[in-house]
């Protein structure tokens, strides 16, 4: 490869990542609909490659990719080739002259995308499709499943948003904290997919987590107002300031407590602590919010015995009195046993054990078996350890199950 | 603008044991429902409940018919509306003012008539 071509086929990369969803939902508003702009965004990228390398990188990637990609929309257009499609993805009120100045309509493809009327898997998939700019190769191997079943789900979903007429907009003010709830909660899905692989070799799936936080990172610069797009952003950042301690040199899980905290990221962290701020600056707090500031309280500590427990116990009760879920729950059991102790904690554990929706929640067994341990029950929790292994199909996560087992050093 | 059939499911076995003042409160709303969205309501009934119901189908045979609602589920059919909305969003806004105690409310769009048919340019 060339100096010109590797400098232009990494210029197009980046563009790429950082210009994908403004361009298309440019290009959506001169097409009038928004396959056919994808189809034409492609093509502006595919074009770049060539163009850069003989011509050098524009200073400008971004306006020379939205001025190709539209003007080929609008040729399109009076070809009237787009004119046959059955369900075309309605776009209000396209523009027939090119403007000199695109506005910035990437909320409208975000909440498009993010309908709620929309299964949760498919608005993950579509974000990641029409706002990260991933192909359905690339969303496939991210989320885990086949090409295929990619592929139906996205068409499914476009299918839906065709024929309901889900509207290509922004939601008015009164829908708009609903709405937005919705949107943060396919970024952090994104993001959790990264940040623990579901199934697989692998502990984390960085690029699944970085596009979380990138994400994160463009809706704070479009509704910069809005406190828990801040706290989510926090929370995405404290969680990734761990990464590098998080695995062993071998690939194995690193619990919090026995991080070397040194290797944890004190850029990200103070950075997400002003953002924390934010969130927080006026009530109620919310739920990104307070879970940002839950994650901020562990990565401010510098041991493990130095956690504020029961500020953070405190955190976890106006969590479940707002948003109650039998996962925050169990993660309110660990902070209270450092606070009342392992039996205290095992209780209400226990408690949450009746809830049919942890039935098949491999950490609810986990902490069972680690409160267990510390009360010296070991046969019961070997047998816990054993439930939690047969819950989890991540295998780094049971790797460090059977450790921990086998350090029971009994049945 | 797009329509919408918005189909009210319920359980009708509980509406016996529901006290009547529940009932004509239902009733109540979906009256103020009519009023207030006159514009939008293109249509709608209420049904009789479904062990009046008879289900048709057509086998080589001829068409069977028997006694019954096609699917078997706690809640069933009992009333409809016609709505017309510029948008989802907004169809959705009022589907959530249709009134039901014990089920639920669902929201089909309408295919727009003859789009099979549209000849390819």
């Amino acid at each position: 490869m060339t100096d010109a071509s590797a400098e232009a086929a990494s210029a197009v990369a980046a563009a790429h990542e950082r210009e994908w969803a403004f361009v298309l939902a440019a290009t959506a508003r001169v097409t009038g609909d928004l396959d056919a702009a994808e189809d034409c965004v492609q093509d502006a990228y595919a074009q770049a490659l060539v163009h850069w390398t003989r011509g050098g990188v524009p200073a400008k990637p971004g306006a020379w990719l939205t001025t190709v990609a539209t003007r080929r929309a609008l040729e399109l257009r009076r070809r009237a080739a787009t004119a046959a499609r059955k369900l075309p993805l309605l776009v209000p009120d396209p523009v027939d002259e090119l403007p000199y100045d695109f506005p910035d309509e990437r909320l409208r493809l975000v909440f498009t995308c993010c309908h709620p009327a929309l299964a949760p898997e498919a608005q993950v998939a579509l974000t990641l499709r029409l706002v990260c700019g991933l192909s359905t190769v690339e969303v496939a191997r991210a989320l885990l499943v086949s090409e295929t079943t990619m592929q139906a789900r996205i068409t499914r979903a476009k299918k839906k948003i065709a024929a309901t007429g889900i509207p290509y907009r922004v939601p008015s003010p009164s829908e708009l904290p609903e709405r937005l709830a919705s949107v943060l909660d396919v970024v952090h899905l994104v993001f959790s997919s990264g940040y623990t692989a579901a199934s697989g070799r692998q502990l984390t799936r960085p690029e699944l987590a970085e596009r979380g936080i990138q994400l994160a990172r463009m809706l704070r610069l479009l509704l910069p107002g809005e406190r828990e797009v801040s706290g989510l952003l926090a929370l995405m950042l404290l969680t990734d300031a761990r990464r590098a301690a998080r695995a062993d040199a071998a690939g194995r899980l690193v619990r919090l407590e026995d991080q070397d905290r040194s290797l944890w990221d004190r850029a990200l962290i103070a950075e997400a602590e002003a953002l924390v701020e934010q969130s927080l600056s006026a009530p109620p707090a919310g739920r990104y919010a307070l879970m940002a500031a839950i994650a901020a309280l562990h990565d401010e500590a510098l041991t493990w015995a130095a956690t504020d427990w029961p500020q953070i116990v405190a955190l976890y009760d106006l969590l479940l009195a707002g948003w109650p879920s039998p996962v925050v729950a169990l993660n309110r059991a660990v902070a209270l046993s450092f606070v009342d102790g392992a039996a205290a904690a095992l209780a209400a554990v226990d408690e949450l054990g009746a809830d049919p929706r942890l039935a098949a929640y491999p950490y609810l067994a986990a902490t069972r078996a680690e409160l267990l341990r510390q009360l010296g029950e070991t046969d019961a929790a070997a047998a816990a350890y054993d439930e939690a292994l047969l819950l989890t199909s991540n295998e780094v996560e049971a790797e460090f199950l059977t450790r921990r087992r086998a350090a029971l050093g009994s049945p | 603008m797009g329509t919408y059939l918005v189909l009210i499911y319920d359980d009708e076995k509980r509406f016996a044991e529901t006290p009547r003042e529940v009932m004509a409160d239902m009733h109540e709303r979906h009256v103020a429902f009519i009023a207030n969205n006159k514009a939008s309501i293109v249509g709608g009934a209420q049904l009789t409940t479904s062990d009046t119901a008879t289900t048709i189908r057509h086998t080589e045979g001829g068409a069977t018919v028997t006694d019954g609602t096609f699917l078997e589920t706690k809640e069933v059919l009992g009333g409809y509306y016609v709505i017309e909305a510029p948008d989802y969003d907004q169809a959705l806004a009022l589907a959530k003012q249709v009134p039901s105690i014990y089920g639920a409310i669902e929201v089909w769009p309408q295919r727009e008539p003859g789009g099979d048919l549209k000849i390819e340019q």
